[in-house]
């Protein structure tokens, strides 16, 4: 059905078509559209959902991981500080191999005190054990959902997974939206390892360092394995419903001399930008990264001039996704750090950094200096 | 691409006029999408939402810089801000003012959306309705088509009195 959604309301969607048994959830801006929407999905009945109104973020993880060690899908949604604030809670979703979804609406960290988009928020969680996927479209962020419980719930998997839509410019930019009727592509849920509440039993004692390990390398050999169930979900997606994804979006890759990598909507501006550059002669090709974690292949970059602009920064060190790339890659990048804090940066923006690229050296984007 | 821009006061409709015409635009068979520019901005503060129309999909979030057109639904925005900023040249502009108005270089419309709202007594918590107006009005200019501007407005409000509206705005509305 032919429709205009935001990417918060294409998120609410998405959760009352998958049906958790359990959402939990804290407002905060820009995703508060989001929870208020699912609120008024089970409010109005249109949800069989049991909506949790937590006091915290904590809580809100707290509450999914609680509902979910019971073998029932659950669903959370938050942003910037209530990520963080949940943080503990994240660790523990993954380390108890649960699979609850998340929406993220990337905003930057305070202070100075700042509600616009900036991906940092989300790389602050990128060593926790949750899968990772950065959209680009209200249509993405949709499908984007419906694709994680599945992938979370594959048995192969059984990992949390975090969907990240960029705050304002997408959770609240309007665009076209089909959505879908999901039928057996989400299976009923079924968890290996569920409490049962009618027969209660003692859970979660120490793993001494004997033990502890184990359950680290089983973290990451699902990881590793996520990649083909990934692979197969976009596919068989892409079979029913018509849309495919990848772990990259590439544009006019092939025979590209220059590729910028980004993530989420800049993504999409910057193919604008390829299309100015190639007028120029300028062979430049985009890859927006779509899965942060599990990690993808990124060999198409090998022998590339590589620009990276990234709207996140690890202090002391560098843009996250640069540094990630280099670490890939063995060769040296174009780091372009842009965009923090809503920063405005327009496809001719982009075509610039391109123009002025210098590989090798970090660029912030108006600070006015290579540094 | 044609790149809209709508002046407004916050909690006036802007918002959701850029909705309406971006789905108004989406029932004509075209591309658009409609976003807000959120700042530190309060109600009653000037504000500007974006729509842009176009035959393919759309790739760019950055704000507009160089509207083709402009719509003010508040003329006391002009008092503060340079609406015509960016426009190009041979831009249309649509004002909701009682008063005609010229601006030399630029296609000119005016029509009295807060007099035709306040005729239907379409008004919500003191403030005369101008989204639905305002996609009348843009229907006559040529954005959208008349069908589809219905269509859109059926679709977000069960109040026909916002049809009404927006075919008194097409009427009165010389172009």
């Amino acid at each position: 059905m032919k429709k205009i959604a935001t990417g918060n309301k294409a998120v609410a969607e998405a959760v009352k078509q998958v049906v958790p048994a359990v959402v939990a959830a804290y407002p905060i801006t820009p995703q508060t559209e989001i929870v208020e929407q699912i609120a008024e999905f089970v409010t109005s009945g249109e949800l069989k959902s049991r909506y949790i109104a937590v006091e915290s973020e904590h809580s809100a993880m707290a509450a999914c991981i609680g509902a979910s060690i019971t073998g029932v899908r659950t669903f959370t949604a938050t942003s910037s500080h209530g990520l963080l604030y949940m943080h503990e809670m994240t660790n523990w979703a993954a380390g108890a191999r649960l699979p609850i979804v998340m929406a993220n609406v990337n905003r930057s960290l305070g202070p100075g005190w700042n509600i616009w988009a900036e991906h940092t928020d989300a790389m602050q969680e990128r060593d926790t054990g949750w899968l990772q996927v950065y959209v680009s479209t209200v249509q993405e962020a949709y499908d984007a959902i419906i694709m994680a419980f599945r992938i979370a719930e594959h048995h192969d998997v059984l990992l949390p997974v975090m969907v990240n839509l960029d705050g304002f410019l997408l959770s609240h930019i309007m665009q076209p939206l089909d959505t879908i009727e999901p039928g057996d592509f989400i299976p009923p849920l079924s968890l290996p390892y569920a409490i049962d509440v009618t027969n209660p039993a003692g859970y979660g004692g120490l793993t001494g360092p004997d033990q502890h390990f184990k359950f680290r390398w089983d973290i990451e050999r699902s990881m590793r394995d996520s990649v083909t169930v990934i692979e197969e979900t976009e596919k068989e997606f892409a079979k029913r419903f018509g849309r495919r994804y990848g772990f990259t979006e590439n544009y006019r890759c092939e025979d590209a001399e220059i590729i910028i990598v980004s993530l989420g909507t800049l993504g999409k501006e910057t193919e604008v930008a390829i299309d100015l550059l190639r007028k120029e002669g300028i062979r430049a090709g985009s890859m927006r990264l779509r899965w942060l974690r599990p990690f993808p292949d990124l060999s198409l970059l090998k022998g590339k001039q590589v620009v990276v602009i990234d709207r996140d920064y690890s202090f002391g060190r560098g843009g996250i996704l640069a540094t990630e790339i280099v670490a890939q890659t063995k060769e040296d990048v174009f780091s372009v750090i842009a965009g923090l804090g809503g920063q405005e940066v327009t496809y001719e923006d982009v075509a610039d950094f391109v123009r002025k690229r210098r590989v090798g050296t970090e660029f912030w984007f108006g600070v006015n200096a290579n540094v | 691409m044609f790149e809209i821009r709508i002046h407004s006061r916050g909690g006036q409709g802007g918002v959701t006029a850029a909705r309406l015409l971006a789905l108004a635009a989406i029932h004509d068979g075209k591309y658009a999408t409609a976003a807000p520019f959120y700042g530190a901005e309060r109600r009653g503060a000037p504000i500007v939402s974006f729509v842009r129309i176009d035959e393919t999909p759309i790739r760019v979030y950055s704000q507009i810089k160089k509207p083709d057109m402009v719509v003010v639904l508040d003329a006391s925005v002009m008092d503060v801000v340079d609406v015509l900023q960016g426009l190009k040249s041979g831009g249309k502009v649509l004002i909701n003012s009682q008063q005609k108005k010229e601006f030399a270089g630029y296609a000119f419309c005016n029509v009295d959306l807060t007099g035709i709202a306040l005729r239907e007594k379409l008004v919500v918590s003191g403030s005369p309705i101008l989204n639905t107006p305002v996609i009348g009005a843009l229907a006559k200019m040529g954005i959208v088509s008349v069908d589809s501007a219905k269509k859109a407005i059926r679709e977000m409000f069960t109040d026909e009195r916002n049809v009404k509206v927006a075919e008194a705005a097409y009427q009165e509305l010389i172009v």
